[in-house]
């Protein structure tokens, strides 16, 4: 069997950053992705980041992948795109379904994994047709691809992924006929919804889709408002001409090879459900299993970076590669970044929701033990 | 649904223009990109139904864009159930809509 | 007119009781408005300042405050928001004229002397304007400043241009 000292599940921005922070304490890394190209949903975020310098604020996401990815070449890390993990088992063994063709079985000191998280849909009659999809769906067809889904776009859901896809279809030449929100307020950031509404584009609060309807695919959308017990309001119904209905609603961690090897989970609303329990240094109650990035929690991008780094170190860390005095001093450095992107209006609730997860291992305060 | 030729942030496609290379879906010739997934080269060419369910016949397109949902289910090659939005498109690659979980075709000797 | 959380755009007093937004302003010349409104952590408005005018005081989260006597509307806060809610506006461009210098990120740009619509918060058109300048210099990493003069009376509301139509 194969042996390597740190596996990474995942090259998205988590996964990038623990592999060059493993690989710069001397670890041998080896990335595994399951896509042709690494980088995650990174290279879709063609909006400049928010934060303050040394979280690379004002820097678009794709320019902050293309360092991500330059950093990681640079150190020579070993990548495995198209490849698959299928299982993690006896805590320290992951097998892995290489370019679609042959099963490699593998042993890591330490995995890191770094899934991420999958768009939830919601139901409504018609949700089947062309033409409904997820939100990430169609940025990546604007953004990585080059294919506008649609040229009427109705967006479900006004948190941040929903303001800022509805103004990155509106970049890529669409008409977004609105963007409906199930709640009374708006969820996304004010400066998000701000440049969207002076795009022309209305919203509608406590509005959710009654129907979509077309033959072949979606041709109108019927929406209609909600009483605050989610009963639709008679008389409030509203027929939109769309080509296309985008589904903003959520994400949810994507767990299933955590539990899979034995990760206890815990469940944690705030950051999308059921997640893998963690402490501060981002291990789970599998010692040699670490997790990072939205598997751990749904955050942003900029959070999934910071987090990546605490585990590579802290992986790097618990194999020795770093010592002691030195991976405390570093760990509460990322700990404080981390703390500043989960500060204010809209970052406080995670920070809370992750530090009763930190509590509830019983280690809270610091990230290098 | 159509190539965005021009963009403010990413820029003209011409600049960052990759191989242009013949697909055949439904026996119709079109082409794509090359290295972007079958899903993205049916949209761009305006197809939106991929596949059409068992019982009812009811379209399907696609839906996650990740490889998790297999909305976007298609006969690849002679090969059912291939999500067309995580495999890359081939030069003279055969697509045809599916029916139902599809049927086996001439793979070419591929499997 | 029910604020950022419902209309998604800032409403006049959301707008007033935040630092980042001058008061009634007398001044004729270039001044920053900064219509940011939410404590979300970000600062590089504060850090692109060369004069000091925009402070975030207690950390990164606070609202950026501008000092309107320090600032001197030369603009580099703009293409450096995220969230591109940065504009530069003055109230007597030449007479009966304002100017606003704002971010834009579509395409076409509009070219030097087009007519062009200026839209208010909501996105209406609400008077005709005049492209005085497009600026997209590298640094500004594809946010181009556009600077258009519109009618005076309209100096409150106008906010960014129509766009124009794409392909």
């Amino acid at each position: 069997m194969e042996k390597r000292e740190v596996i990474i599940v995942g090259a998205g921005p988590a996964g990038l950053s623990a592999a060059v922070e493993a690989a710069t304490a001397g670890c041998g890394v080896l990335l595994i992705d399951e896509n042709s190209k690494p980088g995650g949903q990174l290279f879709k975020q063609i909006h400049k980041f928010f934060g303050s310098q040394e979280h690379k604020a004002g820097i678009r996401g794709i320019d902050i992948g293309k360092r991500l990815l330059e950093e990681a070449e640079n150190l020579h890390i070993e990548v495995w795109l198209d490849s698959e993990v299928c299982g993690i088992f006896d805590a320290n063994k992951v097998w892995v379904v290489r370019n679609k063709k042959e099963t490699v079985l593998l042993q890591g000191d330490r995995i890191i994994i770094a899934t991420g998280a999958s768009e939830n849909a919601v139901h409504f009659p018609g949700w089947h047709l062309p033409g409904v999809m997820g939100a990430g769906a169609a940025q990546t067809m604007i953004n990585i691809h080059r294919v506008l889904p649609g040229e009427k776009v109705l967006m479900v859901g006004s948190g941040n992924v929903g303001v800022i896809v509805s103004y990155q279809l509106l970049q890529a030449g669409a008409e977004v006929v609105g963007v409906i929100e199930a709640a009374p307020r708006l969820g996304g950031y004010g400066v998000h919804t701000a440049k969207v509404r002076r795009a022309g584009v209305p919203f509608f609060v406590s509005h959710v889709v009654a129907a979509a309807e077309g033959k072949d695919r979606v041709e109108k959308v019927r929406i209609v408002q909600v009483d605050p017990r989610w009963n639709p309001v008679p008389g409030t119904e509203k027929t939109l001409k769309a080509d296309t209905i985008c589904l903003a609603t959520g994400l949810t961690p994507l767990t299933e090879l955590a539990f899979l090897a034995g990760c206890e989970s815990t469940y944690s609303p705030v950051l999308g459900g059921h997640v893998p329990w963690h402490n501060s240094a981002m291990r789970t109650s599998v010692r040699h299993i670490f997790i990072a990035g939205d598997i751990s929690g749904v955050e942003e991008a900029s959070t999934a970076m910071e987090e990546g780094r605490m585990a590579g170190l802290q992986a790097a860390a618990s194999l020795g590669h770093v010592d002691e005095a030195d991976a405390m001093i570093r760990g509460k450095a990322i700990q404080a970044r981390l703390d500043a992107l989960r500060s204010g209006l809209f970052g406080e609730k995670r920070k809370n929701a992750k530090e009763s997860i930190f509590s509830a291992m019983g280690n809270s305060n610091n990230g290098a033990r | 649904m159509r190539r965005i030729e021009h963009h403010p942030i990413l820029g003209d496609l011409a600049e960052t223009s990759e191989e242009r290379i013949p697909i055949t879906v439904d026996g119709k010739t079109l082409y794509a990109r090359k290295g972007e997934m079958i899903a993205a080269a049916l949209m761009a060419n305006g197809i939106s139904v991929f596949r059409k369910t068992e019982k009812k016949k009811s379209p399907r397109g696609i839906f996650c864009g990740i490889g998790r949902c297999t909305d976007c289910v298609m006969i690849v090659n002679g090969i059912p159930n291939v999500r067309t939005c995580v495999t890359p498109v081939e030069e003279n690659m055969i697509i045809r809509t599916q029916e139902g979980s599809g049927e086996w075709g001439d793979t070419g000797g591929k499997t | 007119m029910k604020g950022v959380k419902i209309d998604g755009t800032p409403s006049a007093e959301e707008l007033h009781a935040s630092p980042g937004f001058p008061q009634e302003s007398i001044r004729k010349g270039p001044l920053a408005f900064i219509e940011c409104v939410e404590e979300i952590p970000c600062n590089p408005c504060a850090t692109a300042c060369p004069r000091g005018a925009i402070t975030l005081e207690g950390g990164l989260t606070a609202l950026p405050r501008l000092d309107a006597e320090l600032c001197t509307g030369c603009g580099l806060c703009i293409s450096v928001c995220p969230g591109l809610a940065i504009y530069v506006k003055a109230r007597e461009h030449e007479p009966g004229f304002s100017s606003i210098l704002f971010p834009y990120e579509y395409y076409p740009l509009p070219q030097k002397g087009d007519p062009v619509e200026c839209v208010n918060r909501f996105g209406k058109s609400i008077c005709s304007g005049t492209v005085l300048s497009v600026r997209t210099a590298e640094k500004l990493d594809r946010t181009a400043l556009i600077k258009v003069s519109f009618p005076q009376a309209y100096f409150d509301e106008v906010i960014s241009i129509k766009r124009l139509p794409n392909q």
